[in-house]
Parts: C-alpha cells; sequence; structure tokens
C-alpha cells in the first residue's frame, strides 16, 4: 500500500520524446487509468514507473520513497503485461509462486497464498496446467494471480484486457474492478480503451504526445472536457464537433454554425470571456441530440430540422446521422424515433450540456 | 485400376518432378549411405576380403579381429575415452559461457555492435595460424599433451559457435518474460537462470550438438597439442596408414565405434531440438 508521485518525469527513444514532463500524484488505495491513443506514452510511463524503463530525468516516488535508481525487484510492485507473459515453462501453480521462490519463502506458506489468490480468481483447478492448456481469459487469471500473490505496493496493469474477446473482456473488466474493491491497493491501469477508462477508473489521466491533456474523475472528464480532445477521446459513440463563430449579443451568446447555419443561442453564462466572432466548436454529445416532442422546443434546447441519412439501430437505441450547416452530426435516438434514412424529424439540441471549444487552440471556453 | 495408378504417380504432369525428386533423393541417400555401409561392412570382413573384384557386399565369415586389434593395439580404447573426456568437457564448457555471453549480448547490448561481430571474427582465422603459437604456450605451461590443455583450446575454439546459436535464440525470445520476472523480484542472475535458460533450452541443446561434433571430430589441433598420452580418437587414425600398407578393417572398426557417440546424441537431443517451447507464454 503506497501512494505514487511522479515529478517532471521526461523519457526519450532516440529522437522520439515518449514522455515530457509528466507531473502525477496518485493516492494511496486508488485506481488510476492512464488513457490515450497509441504513441501517447502511457505505457512507456507505467514501465518507468515499474523501473523496466529508466527516465531521463524526472523522480518516481513510491510510498514517499524516492525509487529512480531501484531495480524492478526492489520496487515492491507487480505488473499484468498485455501479453500475460506467464514462463511457458512452468504450471499455473509455478508461475504463482515463482516470486514467493526466488524469495525463499517456506513451502507451506507459499502454498498457503498461492491458494488464496488463486480462489480469489476462480482458478483453483487450473493450478496444474501449463500455459499453453489455458485459455486467454484463464492465462489473464493467472498472471493476475501472479501478481496479487505478492501483496505488492502497487499493482501495474498494461493494457490487460487488450487480447482477449468482447465478452470476456467486458467480464475480466468487473473482476479486475471487484478485485480493487477487495484488496484495496493503488492501482495503475494503461488501456486505450474509453469504456476500460470510464468503468475502472477512480481517476482517469488522459494522455496526448507524451504530457497530460486532463485528469479527474470520469464524470468530471467526460462532462466537462478541458480541451476538444478529451471531448472527442471519451464517449461512444463520439462528440459531434460543429464549426461555427461566437456571436455575443444583448440577449447573450449564440454560435451561428458553418458559413450562414443557423444560430444557436447558448446558455446564458456561457462564453463570457470570449471574444465575438471568434471561430469555435460547439461539442455536442450524440445522446444531446434529441427527438422533438411537441410544443415549443424546453429551455436551453435548439430545435432544429434533420434529413436522417444513415440509420443504424443497436436494439435499445438507434443512431441516426443528419446534416446540420453541412457537417455531419449523430443522434442518439429512442429505437422508435427513427425508421429510415430521408426521413425528415425534428431534433433538439441539449446546449445546457453542450461544450464550447476555441477552435485555433482546442481548449474549452 | 485407374484410381490406384493415380495414387502412385499423381497424374502426367507430376510425373516429371516427382521422377526427379525421387531420384534426387535416391542419388543422395545411396551417396551417404553407401560409404558408411562399406565401412561398417569392412569392419568386418577378413583383410583377404578388402580389395576383391567384384566386391565382397557381405563377408561369408565375419570377424571381430579388427575391432580388437583397434581398441587394444592401436590403444582406440584409450583415444576413446579421451575423446570422450575432451569433448564433453569442452562442450560443457563452451555451452555454458556461450549461453552468458551471448545473453550479454542480446540483452543488454554488451560492447554495442562490435563484441558480438569480433566473437564470431575469430572463427574467420585459419588454424594453422594460431596453432603454432598454442602449442609453444602450452608447452611452457605444461599444457601440452593434457587434457586440460586440449578441452581448453577446443571451448575457446568453439565459443563463438556457441554464441552465435544462442545470441540469435536469445534475440527471438520475447523480453517481456524476463521483465515479468524482474518486476515478480526475481535478480537478473536468477531470472536468467530460471526463466530465460528453461527457454532457451532448444537452442543450447542444438548448440552444444554443434559444439559436440565440431570438437569430436577435430583432428589438427589434436594432432599437434597432444602425443602419447591425451590423444583423441581422430589422431589414431594416421597410424593405419603404414609403410607396409594400409590397415583397413582396423580403420573400419575405429571409425564405425566413433560413430556410435553421434548417433547416441543425436537420438538424445532430437527431442529438445525441435522449437515450440515457446507456445502458449503469449497470445496466439
Amino acid at each position: 500500500m503506497a501512494n505514487v508521485k511522479i515529478s517532471t518525469l521526461h523519457k526519450s527513444f532516440g529522437p522520439v520524446r515518449a514522455v515530457r514532463g509528466v507531473d502525477l500524484d496518485i493516492p494511496d488505495g486508488e485506481f488510476t487509468v492512464l488513457v490515450g491513443p497509441s504513441g501517447c506514452g502511457k505505457s512507456t510511463l507505467l514501465r518507468t514507473i515499474a523501473g523496466l524503463e529508466d527516465a531521463d530525468s524526472g523522480d518516481i516516488e513510491i510510498g514517499g520513497e524516492l525509487v529512480n535508481q531501484m531495480r524492478p525487484r526492489d520496487r515492491d510492485v507487480a505488473m499484468v503485461f498485455q501479453d500475460y507473459a506467464l514462463y511457458p515453462h512452468m504450471t499455473a501453480y509455478g508461475n504463482i509462486s515463482l516470486s514467493l521462490r526466488a524469495r525463499r519463502m517456506p513451502k507451506s506458506e507459499i502454498d498457503e497464498r498461492v491458494k488464496r489468490a488463486a480462489e480469489m480468481l476462480g482458478i483453483v483447478s487450473l493450478l496444474e496446467r501449463f500455459p499453453r492448456q489455458l485459455s486467454g481469459g484463464q492465462r489473464q487469471r493467472v498472471a493476475i494471480g501472479r501478481a496479487i500473490v505478492r501483496n505488492p505496493r502497487v499493482f501495474l496493469f498494461d493494457e490487460p484486457l487488450s487480447n482477449l474477446d468482447a465478452q470476456l473482456r467486458d467480464e475480466m473488466r468487473g473482476e479486475i474492478k471487484r478485485l480493487h474493491q477487495e484488496i484495496a491497493t493503488t492501482m495503475i491501469y494503461v488501456t486505450h480503451d474509453q469504456v476500460e477508462a470510464m468503468t475502472l477508473a477512480d481517476r482517469i489521466v488522459l494522455l496526448r504526445d507524451g504530457m497530460i491533456e486532463q485528469q479527474g474523475a470520469p464524470l468530471d472528464l467526460f462532462e466537462q472536457p478541458a480541451t476538444q480532445f478529451v471531448g472527442g477521446f471519451l464517449g461512444s459513440p463520439r462528440m459531434n464537433f460543429l464549426r461555427g463563430k461566437l456571436a455575443l449579443g444583448a440577449e447573450g451568446a449564440a454560435v451561428r454554425l458553418g458559413e450562414g447555419g443557423p444560430n444557436v443561442p447558448l446558455p446564458a453564462g456561457r462564453a463570457r470571456t470570449a471574444a465575438n466572432g471568434v471561430d469555435v466548436v460547439l461539442g455536442l454529445r450524440p445522446e444531446h441530440v434529441e427527438r422533438a416532442a411537441a410544443g415549443p422546443a424546453p429551455d436551453g434546447y435548439a430545435r432544429v430540422e434533420a434529413t436522417i441519412e444513415l440509420v443504424q439501430p443497436t436494439g435499445s437505441r438507434s443512431y441516426a446521422t443528419f446534416r446540420l450547416a453541412g457537417q455531419p452530426v449523430m443522434a442518439e435516438l429512442q429505437a422508435h424515433d427513427v425508421s429510415r434514412a430521408g426521413e425528415q424529424i425534428r431534433v433538439d439540441l441539449n446546449l445546457r450540456r453542450a461544450a464550447l471549444f476555441d477552435f485555433a487552440s482546442g481548449k474549452a471556453l | 485400376m485407374a484410381a490406384r495408378s493415380r495414387s502412385l504417380a499423381p497424374g502426367p504432369r507430376a510425373t516429371g518432378a516427382g521422377v526427379a525428386r525421387f531420384l534426387i533423393v535416391a542419388l543422395f541417400i545411396v551417396f551417404v549411405l553407401v560409404p558408411l555401409y562399406w565401412v561398417i561392412i569392412t569392419s568386418i570382413k577378413p583383410s583377404s576380403d578388402y580389395l576383391t573384384v567384384p566386391p565382397v557386399w557381405f563377408p561369408a565369415e565375419p570377424t571381430i579381429v579388427h575391432y580388437t586389434a583397434a581398441l587394444f593395439s592401436y590403444r582406440g580404447l584409450q583415444g576413446l575415452i579421451n575423446s570422450v573426456i575432451i569433448a564433453s568437457a569442452a562442450t560443457v564448457l563452451s555451452a555454458v559461457m556461450g549461453t552468458m555471453m551471448a545473453y550479454s549480448l542480446a540483452r543488454f547490448n554488451t560492447g554495442g555492435q562490435h563484441l558480438a561481430f569480433w566473437v564470431l571474427s575469430q572463427r574467420f582465422l585459419p588454424p594453422v595460424a594460431i596453432v603454432l603459437p598454442i602449442f609453444l604456450l602450452f608447452r611452457s605451461w605444461g599444457l601440452y599433451d593434457t587434457h586440460i590443455g586440449l578441452i581448453l583450446a577446443y571451448t575457446f575454439m568453439t565459443l563463438p559457435l556457441s554464441v552465435w546459436m544462442m545470441y540469435a535464440y536469445f534475440r527471438q525470445l520475447p523480453r517481456s518474460l524476463e521483465e515479468a520476472a524482474w518486476v515478480d523480484g526475481l535478480s537478473r542472475w536468477q531470472a536468467f537462470w530460471m526463466v530465460a535458460v528453461p527457454l532457451a533450452a532448444p537452442g543450447v541443446a542444438a548448440a552444444a550438438v554443434f559444439v559436440f561434433i565440431a570438437v569430436w571430430t577435430e583432428f589438427f589441433f589434436a594432432l599437434i597439442l597432444t602425443s602419447r598420452y591425451a590423444f583423441t580418437l581422430p589422431t589414431i587414425f594416421r597410424a593405419f596408414l603404414g609403410f607396409q600398407g594400409a590397415q583397413y578393417g582396423e580403420a573400419c572398426a575405429l571409425a564405425t565405434t566413433s560413430l556410435a557417440p553421434s548417433i547416441v546424441l543425436g537420438i538424445l537431443v532430437q527431442r529438445h531440438l525441435v522449437r515450440g517451447l515457446t507456445l502458449g507464454a503469449l497470445r496466439g
């Protein structure tokens, strides 16, 4: 059990600057997810914490102890690898117990601890099998067992679920979350999958080009993205981005969409600091585009006409795509709100939940 | 009838290629096996049958006199024992040291790009270029005509071979297994012995076989660096070709004897030479 503190960490591979000045303070017991597109430096950051890469500069502290110069074995962290990295010449028992055997722990205690870990993961019956005799999900359980049997101060997960099929991934995701609730140890988890990040994290750290774009509780990032990149990265289907110009008037701010498109009034108090006429991007999640009900648009909504171009029903919901001021918009509608392409409907844009970004900088306004 | 002929020769177009393939394989087998057969059969022929026309394909009265002569009169047994000791020791040393050196080169990039190549470059030296200095050094160090001397010479001679075989092997082993071991709390030394070496076992076995065969059949160094005491099996053969004629039977008996360890070795390590031990370690 320990906190992890990272200060101005830099790491380059030749000309590639993988991590560029990351500051991160992870409290004891927190589940932190490092997320971002591939090449954003998240795996490098994790491997540097593990001691598998040396930082070029900056400090890493685990439990208040500076570990920069420490070898991986002395850092007391456990890591679960993307490819499981099970030792193929050892049984599941051998894999899980290796770290204890290396520390010359008494046999009876090893047995006891392996058994407890195996019970926690439901793999007691598999202990005598070799990795090649296990399915992907079972291998991943053994890999997790290998980590928890040591009671490390910090768990590191490097995209542990990316090699599993979708159904198993959902199942294991739940198990990892349950595991964290049970053992309450600090966990740092790397993924490129925003669903995993949202569902698992106490805190999401979103990385881009080796720097932290935004960090915070999942819902905070989801609802108040600091940049257009964050808004686009979290959420599926993706947030709609509509270009326009900011129009400040007596009755409040509005966005004039596209070239001569409709004016969309913003709720009172938004975009107070921006200049009139500045190029902006309106960010609107698909679930905040709704089929209009009878009567006028509710307060804070803007009603527009939509000619549906594409309908993608998922069963519970239907995704409908239309154009607004020449720009594509996806709406997440009730399954029966829309039936076919070519249909003309009215939709309400929920502007209370809309995000507004400066076009030039991508920062939220 | 038609179906049967098809099963024997797959269609008229494939027949030409099939015949050619059969002929090439047959030629190759004849080329390899006939001399072998001739050696074995000559070793049990009475001396009167050696050079008869037409040749004797199987002697009417097989004999083992050539074996007893080769092993005892010509000290073949002593040579065999020496060869086993020297080849085994050199093989173990070369394989162990080669594995460790190769791991260091492959994982820690020891010596940059040049050291690995420099190790290999030792093989470019013609043996005759270094055998005289070694002979002189061994004389002054008391290593001439000793087992240890020849073991050392062979170990260093074969080290480039085992280093390069293991270097290639370690480079294709996934690094993440050792990283997992390091994070698991193993020292680099422990990770090497408990994870990397077991996974590289097929490579070690292959390297050891090559080293053993190289040492077992080596003639030149053994000839120069030994005389009456630490002589190896190959050096005995020069005694069979003398002024009074050639002892074909004895030579063939000793040759047959020297085949045995290679065959036993081949059978023993055959299983380990098959790769596939890393299956299941990683996905897919």
